[in-house]
Order: structure tokens, then C-alpha cells, then sequence
């Protein structure tokens, strides 16, 4: 038994660790992956106060370390069920949550699973993920230095991606559904005046064909229907994000998009079940904010 | 035993003709997923004497990087009797790296 179990070794969740031990709670934090998050693909993090600069993997190492030193118990293990004991046995310690090995209880519970990339959701998209296929610009441009690729999307995320991977391909094509973009105007400008830069735009990528890697897609306007093919050598796909939050659907409220609705106290409408970092609907997620979610759920849970 | 540094001088000896189970981890020093899995590698090469944890820095071997089709890091190849046996993309957790050597 626990005071504190979260869910979730990103920033949030460590920070609500760091806050929980130093109220002197036991805290247990569980994580099926690997710790740090996002943050982990970010090279240089330059607005965390207080950090000149430091990369993703040096901050999100510091912090496991700090919540380490401090006496996390830490387990690489994967949640499959959460529930709250109306009226168990051990009445305290009411919140349960099993995983693939384990069962443990604590009063108080943390989410803070995070967010993960949006997938087109198309034939081939798995197959070719890291063989063509990619989520992230910054990690994998460099394979494709003097190649034609594609990014898709339409936000500020894609915009940035493709004006960084035109600095290194040959070619580079932005696919997006509608006419407009959500993102900023003057990275459109700027994108414009890249001669390596074509925009394709009222499409979509509805096909993903290769052989060991990669070659072509297949676009399908969304006007007329008709369907092109597009050579490319990479397809970087940056169309938002989604929560990890659906073992949670049967406890707590969630969005339209699957964020669980809690409010800057990061409360649920589950008393002592709190939310943080970016599974939560919030409208800024940062560094800053998750590691401020993680401060104030933690705060709260240790009072339960 | 520390993992193993492969080059194209070495690849072929120490991987495609070494019958027995080999584990290949393509990391560059820029990327942060590649800094995560980096001490696992280390600690698989430490515990499992029956496998040659090996390095390929992607950078300074694009040569071998591309003859298996990486485009992506961290990617953890499994070669067994010289013959590729598993791919894993992505910065994965030891107990799953791990599994890329049984099966």
C-alpha cells in the first residue's frame, strides 16, 4: 500500500514523485515504457526557467535521478485496470490499480500518461514506421539528406517540420486536407519562397506502399476523389496528438478527444484521482505546465 | 563486456559471419532516444555472455545504416547465424529488448 501511485514517468509524473516524497508520502510510480517522456526526442529544451539550455534526455534523466534520491519505488510495468473500492476493506487506501504482474492500492492516484502522436490510421503506416515512416523531423531528417519526402499536417508542428527538413532533402512536399493552415501565416510565407518546397493541399495520404522501405503514397483529393501517386523516400506525419488515456474511460470524464476534464487544480470529479500533465485538457502543454501539473496534483494527493 | 563498436571493417566478421546471436543497436549521439536505450545495451553485454551487444553510430557508419534500411533511431537489429531474426524502432524498455532475443 501506498499514499501516492502514479501513472506515468514524464515530466509531470516525476515532478507529483518529487512533490510526494518530499511531503514525506511513499509513492510508487508506475511506467510502461521507458522514463522521461516526450521530452526524451527534444534535443535542446531552452525555455525550462532557470536552464540556459539542456537536452530533453539530460533534464528527463536529472529528474528521474532527483525522484530516485529521494525514494520512488519505480516499476516498468504496464497498467491494465484502475478502479476506485466504494466500500473495500482497506477503506484508505481505496484506489486500486492493477498492472500485466501487479495489484497495489494507495489513497491517492495520479494520471499522467501523457500524450502519444496521432496516427494517419492507414494501410502500411505500421509497417513502414521507422523505414520511411516517422513522427518526429528532428530525430530521423538526417537519413533522409538529399531525398524527397512529404510532411503532412497543417499546424505549426508540420510547418516547422518541413522548413527543417528543407534545409536537408532534395525535395520537400506538404500534404494537407484543406486549402489553409492552422499554423503561423509567416512560416507559410516563408515555406513559400523554398524552391524545394511544394504544397499539396486538399489531400490526403490514404495509401502507404514500399518494399523493405518506403517509396510512394498515394493521395486522394478531397474535392474530386481522384487519387494521385507521390514518390518519396520519407513521410514525416505530424498531425497532433492523442492522450493515453483509455484505460482510464470507466473512471473518469474524459473530452471529445479523450483528455480527462480537470481544471488547473487538476482535480477529476474522483476524489483523491487526480490528472496532470498532458493527458488533462489544458490549452498550453510544456515543460513548465506539466511539471506545474505535477507540483499541484501532488500537493493534493498528499493531503488525501 | 562492453558492446561492441561495428564499422563497415568489421560488420561482416563480427555479425553476418558469427553464427550465433547478435544484437545491433544503431544510436547517433544527438539523438535522446538513443541516450535512453544506450545504457540498456550496456547492461544486456554486461548480464547475457551468450550474445555480442553490438554499436553502430549512424553517423560516422552511414554505410551500414543503410544497407538495412535505418531510418530511424534508436533501431535494435537482432542478427542470428548472420541472418537478420528481429527489428525493434524506437526507445524500448529492457524487458522488451530483452524478448527481442527469444523468439
Amino acid at each position: 500500500m501506498k499514499d501516492i501511485i502514479i501513472i506515468g514517468a514524464g515530466t509531470a509524473g516525476l515532478t507529483a514523485a518529487v512533490y510526494g516524497l518530499r511531503a514525506g508520502k511513499s509513492v510508487l510510480v508506475l511506467e510502461q515504457g521507458n522514463y522521461g517522456g516526450q521530452i526524451i526526442n527534444t534535443p535542446r529544451v531552452e525555455n525550462y526557467p532557470g536552464i540556459e539550455q539542456i537536452s530533453g534526455y539530460e533534464f528527463a534523466t536529472g529528474l528521474f535521478k532527483q525522484a530516485e534520491k529521494l525514494g520512488m519505488e519505480y516499476r516498468v510495468e504496464k497498467v491494465t485496470a484502475v478502479k476506485v473500492e466504494k466500500d473495500g476493506g482497506a477503506a484508505l487506501f481505496d484506489k486500486v490499480v492493477e498492472t500485466q504482474t501487479g495489484s497495489y492500492r494507495a489513497k491517492a492516484l495520479i494520471l499522467a500518461t501523457g500524450a502519444k502522436n496521432r496516427l494517419l490510421d492507414i494501410a502500411g503506416e505500421a509497417e513502414y514506421t521507422g523505414r520511411g515512416v516517422s513522427y518526429c523531423a528532428t530525430c530521423d531528417g538526417m537519413f533522409f539528406r538529399g531525398k524527397k519526402v512529404a510532411v503532412v499536417g497543417g499546424g505549426n508542428t508540420a510547418l516547422e517540420d518541413a522548413a527543417f527538413l528543407s534545409n536537408y532533402c532534395g525535395k520537400v512536399y506538404i500534404i494537407h486536407r484543406r486549402d489553409a493552415f492552422r499554423g503561423e501565416q509567416k512560416l507559410v510565407r516563408e515555406l513559400r519562397e523554398k524552391e524545394n518546397v511544394e504544397f499539396l493541399l486538399q489531400k490526403t495520404v490514404c495509401a502507404i506502399e514500399g518494399r523493405a522501405a518506403l517509396r510512394a503514397v498515394t493521395l486522394c483529393d478531397t474535392i474530386s476523389g481522384e487519387e494521385s501517386r507521390l514518390e518519396i523516400n520519407g513521410l514525416f506525419i505530424a498531425i497532433g496528438q492523442t492522450p493515453e488515456t483509455e484505460i482510464f474511460a470507466g473512471l473518469v470524464e474524459r473530452d471529445e478527444n479523450g483528455y480527462i476534464i480537470a481544471g488547473e487544480d487538476c482535480k477529476t470529479g474522483i476524489d483523491g484521482v487526480f490528472a496532470a500533465g498532458d493527458c488533462r485538457t489544458k490549452t498550453v502543454r510544456q515543460l513548465t505546465t506539466a511539471a506545474a501539473d505535477g507540483a499541484v496534483a501532488a500537493i493534493s494527493a498528499a493531503q488525501m | 563486456m562492453a558492446a561492441l563498436k561495428l564499422t563497415t571493417g568489421n560488420f561482416k566478421s563480427e555479425v553476418l559471419e558469427y553464427s550465433g546471436t547478435a544484437m545491433v543497436d544503431f544510436w547517433a549521439s544527438w539523438c535522446g532516444p538513443c541516450q535512453m536505450v544506450g545504457p540498456i545495451i550496456e547492461e544486456i553485454a554486461e548480464e547475457r555472455k551468450d550474445v555480442k551487444v553490438c554499436k553502430v553510430n549512424v553517423d560516422e557508419q552511414p554505410d551500414i545504416a543503410g544497407k538495412y534500411n535505418v531510418m530511424s533511431i534508436p533501431t535494435i537489429i537482432v542478427f542470428k547465424n548472420g541472418e537478420v531474426s528481429n527489428v525493434s524502432v524506437g526507445a524500448k524498455p529492457k524487458a522488451e529488448l530483452l524478448g527481442l532475443l527469444a523468439d
